[in-house]
């Protein structure tokens, strides 16, 4: 839900995506918080310190976030 | 060298005084570009990279930055400026520390400082420095804040020496941050505010379908005001005198006054239609595109700078989806608008193969430049919508069209979108109009030689009747498919070497909305113009470029015969 923030627990996929993700800051251990959702699935927004960051639906649900 | 979007271009362009474009989001730069500061003895060379967030590069622009880093330290003579974003220590620093893990002195600059500060966040410069034991400067680069001290100091860069364990780089960064940095919590800017509407959908859409329509109710206001007010004016006014004069002096029924001024309308000059170098070749660039160039390049500056252009990406990205593409592929879309080279370029912030040659090809097809835009709202203008209207639908609708046709024929990935959102900050005039000036200086360089050129050779080909050869062969099919008069046929053909032209050798042959539409559509999806050609050869390779231009010509022929059908 958008607002919700949770700590990430670790990151569902291949060591492409985990390094991906890792170098924008998104690792396990880290606060995440979701800003915002677009229908249809489209791209969730999140906040990593004060980074944000825009992440596709299919690569956003990958990664594990404990609330 | 540094993460994406935190002001590298803007600290290169401020040391070498080298004039380079840069923007508020991630992927401004995607070539490095040389410059040099001090002279003689002790010249500096200064090289601006693109943007990365780490030393394994997933996208071509970054290759390009690690390809630098690796060829530097070969080198043994050069150091990294490394370029951190002060409002986003963690992150940044991740990559520093990678950094100082290289044979290569290092030297950082803290920019946006005076962001960081805005937002509460102080840093102890001292300490950073006495941690990474790098000499580390705040700057303020977009006002030149702290970059004389980044000069004087940059021969005291070190090898980083900070000892850690790879595998742990982030909890380092995690505790140097700890030490260095202290957040005082402020409430909601106004900025991030907007900048919240701007990216949730109910209040996004909206938003973004109104500032799209106001993009181009302004770029036509200024364009069109910027012609009735001065570039027509002067034509008409001061430049078809003077060039009377000439007419009478080289008299009207030389082969020299054909090129030079072309053919008199009831013994005056029509810019228009005349064809002379020094009269139609003079105002198709300047007088009749100059305008909307100004009005474009103002325009996306702005959008640019402010930092909407990824929001804006964020929310289109289902209908890029559509066409194999994700959302920030609007960058290169948007920068094709202006002219199709730059947009080509821009297509390496895209990471797979797939995606480059899908946006590349696509825009070649359906984006007419902002030169050929212009000449076909001169042309088609008088019309109103109905001269205007089916000639962008249908492009639209064929960028929708073959971009999905594309989406299921070319083989390959598309990742998803994944791109850090730069707050909203608002353009700094002097930068904002340096950048656009910019611009027009490559247009004027790129385009007016070879407008003059065309105008040049369409002159020769007519006299020595190759057109009218062309036009005979090529006429028929021309006229049975796409119902267009065998006289066009020229037009198409110079397409190759300037749309804007080519769409100018329709005024003279006084055709039908009808078929002005079919030819302008035809002349934006067929061949690109020799430049965006070359861009294209470079870009995707000889075989993909060969494959694109198939798909060009195939596709324009098709759309030509089928609105020649039902129009």
């Amino acid at each position: 839900m958008a607002g919700q923030s949770g700590k990430v627990v670790a990151v569902d996929g291949g060591h492409g995506l985990r390094a991906k993700l890792e170098a924008m800051g998104i690792r396990p251990g880290v606060k995440i918080t979701k800003v915002s959702g677009q229908i249809m699935r489209g791209p969730v927004i999140a906040k990593i310190g004060s980074t944000q960051v825009a992440i596709g639906f299919g690569m956003a649900s990958r990664v594990i976030v404990d609330i | 060298m540094g993460n994406p979007n935190v002001g590298k271009s803007v600290i290169f362009s401020r040391l070498t005084g080298v004039r380079v474009i840069a923007s508020n989001y991630p992927g401004t730069t995607v070539e490095f570009c040389q410059g040099c500061i001090g002279s003689g003895a002790h010249k500096i060379d200064v090289v601006d990279v693109p943007g990365t967030y780490s030393l394994e590069p997933t996208s071509p622009a970054e290759k390009v930055a690690v390809a630098m880093l690796e060829k530097a330290i070969q080198a043994q003579d050069s150091i990294v400026v490394n370029v951190v974003d002060a409002t986003n220590l963690e992150r940044n620093l991740n990559l520093s520390l990678q950094l100082s893990k290289k044979d290569i002195p290092v030297i950082i600059a803290l920019n946006l400082w005076d962001e960081a500060k805005h937002i509460g966040i102080t840093i102890d410069v001292k300490g950073l420095e006495k941690i990474l034991e790098m000499p580390v400067i705040p700057t303020v680069a977009i006002t030149g804040e702290g970059v004389k001290e980044l000069v004087t100091r940059l021969g005291e860069a070190k090898r980083g020496s900070y000892v850690f364990d790879d595998a742990e780089r982030w909890h380092e960064v995690g505790r140097i941050v700890d030490r260095v940095q202290v957040i005082k919590h402020k409430h909601h800017t106004l900025a991030e505010r907007i900048g919240d509407l701007t990216i949730h959908p109910w209040t996004g859409i909206p938003t973004a379908v109104v500032v799209l329509f106001a993009l181009f109710f302004v770029i036509r206001l200024i364009g069109e005001g910027l012609i009735t007010f001065l570039t027509q004016p002067f034509f008409e006014g001061i430049w078809a005198p003077v060039m009377m004069q000439v007419s009478r002096f080289l008299g009207t029924d030389t082969f020299i006054h054909k090129i030079v001024i072309g053919q008199l309308f009831d013994g005056a000059i029509d810019f228009g239609q005349s064809f002379g170098i020094l009269t139609t070749g003079l105002f198709v660039p300047f007088g009749a595109v100059l305008p909307y160039i100004v009005a474009f390049y103002l325009v996306l500056s702005i959008l640019e700078d402010s930092g909407y252009l990824p929001r804006l990406a964020i929310l289109l990205d289902n209908t890029l989806h559509a066409i194999g593409l994700h959302g920030m592929a609007i960058v290169p879309m948007f920068l094709a608008c202006g002219c199709n080279v730059p947009g080509v370029l821009a297509t390496r912030i895209l990471e797979t193969k797939r995606e480059r040659f899908i946006a590349a090809t696509l825009m070649s097809i359906s984006i007419p430049c902002m030169a050929q835009t212009a000449m076909i709202i001169g042309l088609l203008g008088k019309y109103g919508a109905r001269g205007i209207f089916p000639v962008f639908l249908t492009l639209f609708l064929v960028w929708l069209v073959i971009g999905n046709i594309l989406r299921l024929l070319v083989k390959g990935e598309s990742p998803e979108i994944f791109t850090e959102i730069p707050a909203y900050r608002l353009p700094h005039f002097a930068t904002l109009i340096k950048k656009v000036w910019m611009r027009i200086q490559w247009f004027l360089k790129e385009a007016v030689p070879f407008v003059l050129l065309g105008v040049l050779i369409v002159n020769l080909l007519y006299a020595i009747g190759v057109f009218e050869f062309l036009g005979r062969i090529i006429g028929p099919l021309t006229g049975r498919v796409l119902g267009l008069p065998f006289e066009a046929v020229g037009a198409l053909l110079i397409g190759f070497l300037r749309k804007d032209l080519a769409v100018g050798m329709l005024a003279p042959l006084n055709l039908p909305v009808k078929q002005l539409v079919i030819a302008c559509v035809v002349l934006t999806m067929s061949f690109p113009c020799i430049a965006t050609f070359a861009v294209l050869l470079r870009e995707l390779g000889i075989v993909d470029m060969l494959k694109a231009a198939a798909i060009m010509l195939c596709s324009a022929v098709a759309v030509g015969a089928l609105l020649n059908l039902i129009m």
